[in-house]
């Protein structure tokens, strides 16, 4: 049941992803990436990490991509026209380009199945929480500030000179 | 513009507010078992260990209805109406999870199971139920306020605004497709309902129920649990005959300088109490 459900998400999720790139319609790239986020919080839930994968809905699908599909609806971005005919190698580096992809990818599917399994842990929002406030709290607060830091510097950089 | 998210966003809208309700705990099963298997609480999904976070993060996916209505409508009131939604949502939404976030402080969990069982039972003074609306008073106002505007019901019904918009997101749509989003909205109301009844009044329990059990404790937590919830229904329709719709700044000035301030400071005021032992 589990494995597949997997693969089902896993398909929905690529399929999403490639027409969240390749559509030529701003707000239909927006919403293949919800599905695409929406389908790697399944994963996450597959794997036990509830609370994960309700904060990937949340934060993500539930308000990041709002504000994108804001903005390209209020810009009104029209569909884009066809790209026309293509420049010399790009079919060629875009095709080495994928090669190495792949191979890194299999490296990365690799170095996986190499590694020890994590044994069962569970990603609730308790064990998160202690993790969160205990082991990374130096970590954690630093990501903060940082969060913190751009937010006020995309203010300063936003504001206009009087 | 695009016939398929044109017919999509109903759906969406639909399919978020069915899927929401699932969480709320809205009965006492207790030691009923029926053929040979222990009744429990009554909720849909009991094992769903992030409860609450479930539902605001399912909760969020219901803009895209409303926002896609909008835009794939191909008309400048129905674009204008999604715009204005997508803007109100969010920033209602950051309110509505701090004035939860207090809530979920003061019970030490997630589970909605677990929220409304720690307002039964006890009293404070030996008359006052033990709801979270007692010590969270700030924060029940907030939370009442944003769910209003997150249901898009009057005084918040910027998308629809009759008198600027026509109908706003849904001008262009009739038959089962407007059907379903007015069954959307009305259903949100009932989840919204049971939220507030499920968060700070207590839930499905009641004064005295120590002393019932079995099949009368479970018909007595039903009808505790409707009639709050009938109550905060009323509350949404008397809301939308008693006060007139926000102009759009207002409805922004409200959010950001109103109501956000507000739930931090209950936020405070829950961190300080529980620090200080005032809340157990």
């Amino acid at each position: 049941m589990g494995t597949a459900v997997f693969y089902l998400v896993a398909a929905v999720g690529v399929v999403s992803a490639i027409a969240a790139m390749a559509h030529r319609n701003p707000v239909v790239n927006v919403l293949s990436l919800v599905v695409t986020l929406f389908s790697i919080a399944v994963s996450y839930a597959l794997l036990g990490a509830e609370f994960l994968a309700a904060a990937q809905i949340l934060v993500y699908a539930g308000a990041i991509l709002v504000l994108f599909l804001f903005v390209v609806m209020l810009l009104g971005a029209p569909a884009e026209p066809d790209a026309g005919e293509s420049r010399p190698f790009q079919r060629t580096a875009g095709l080495a380009l994928a090669a190495l992809a792949a191979a890194g990818g299999a490296a990365v599917v690799a170095a996986i199945h190499a590694a020890a399994p994590a044994g069962a842990l569970r990603g609730t929002a308790q064990a998160l929480g202690v993790m969160l406030t205990g082991e990374y709290l130096f970590a954690f607060e630093f990501i903060s500030v940082l969060l913190l830091a751009a937010l006020v510097g995309a203010l300063v950089l936003v504001k206009r000179k009087h | 513009m695009s016939r398929g998210l044109y017919l999509l966003a109903p759906m969406i809208s639909v399919t978020v507010a069915l899927m929401t309700f699932i969480v709320i705990p809205f009965g006492a099963g207790g030691d009923i078992t029926i053929f040979g298997a222990r009744l429990g609480g009554l909720i849909v999904a009991p094992d769903l260990g992030v409860g609450v976070l479930w539902l605001l993060a399912v909760g969020s996916l219901g803009v895209y209805g409303i926002v896609l209505a909008g835009w794939s409508s191909n008309n400048k009131y129905s674009l204008l109406g999604g715009l204005r939604s997508s803007a109100q949502l969010i920033s209602y939404e950051l309110s509505m999870t701090l004035a939860v976030l207090g809530v979920l402080m003061a019970s030490g969990s997630l589970n909605l199971e677990q929220v409304v069982a720690r307002q039964g039972g006890q009293f404070w003074l030996g008359a006052i139920p033990q709801w979270n609306v007692v010590p969270q008073i700030i924060g029940c106002v907030v939370f009442v306020v944003a769910v209003f505007a997150e249901t898009n019901r009057l005084p918040f019904d910027l998308a629809e605004a009759e008198t600027e918009l026509v109908a706003g997101y849904h001008v262009e749509y009739s038959s089962m497709k407007f059907a379903a989003f007015l069954m959307s909205e009305y259903m949100n109301m009932v989840t919204a309902s049971a939220l507030i009844v499920t968060l700070f009044f207590g839930g499905w329990t009641f004064p005295g129920m120590g002393r019932f059990s079995g099949w009368p404790l479970l018909v007595l937590s039903l009808l505790s649990f409707g009639i709050k919830l009938a109550f905060f229904l009323w509350l949404f329709v008397w809301v939308r005959w008693s006060l007139p719709r926000f102009r759009y700044d207002q409805l922004m000035r409200l959010g950001w300088k109103g109501l956000l301030p507000l739930a931090t400071l209950n936020l405070v005021w829950v961190g300080v109490a529980m620090t200080m032992g005032w809340i157990r």
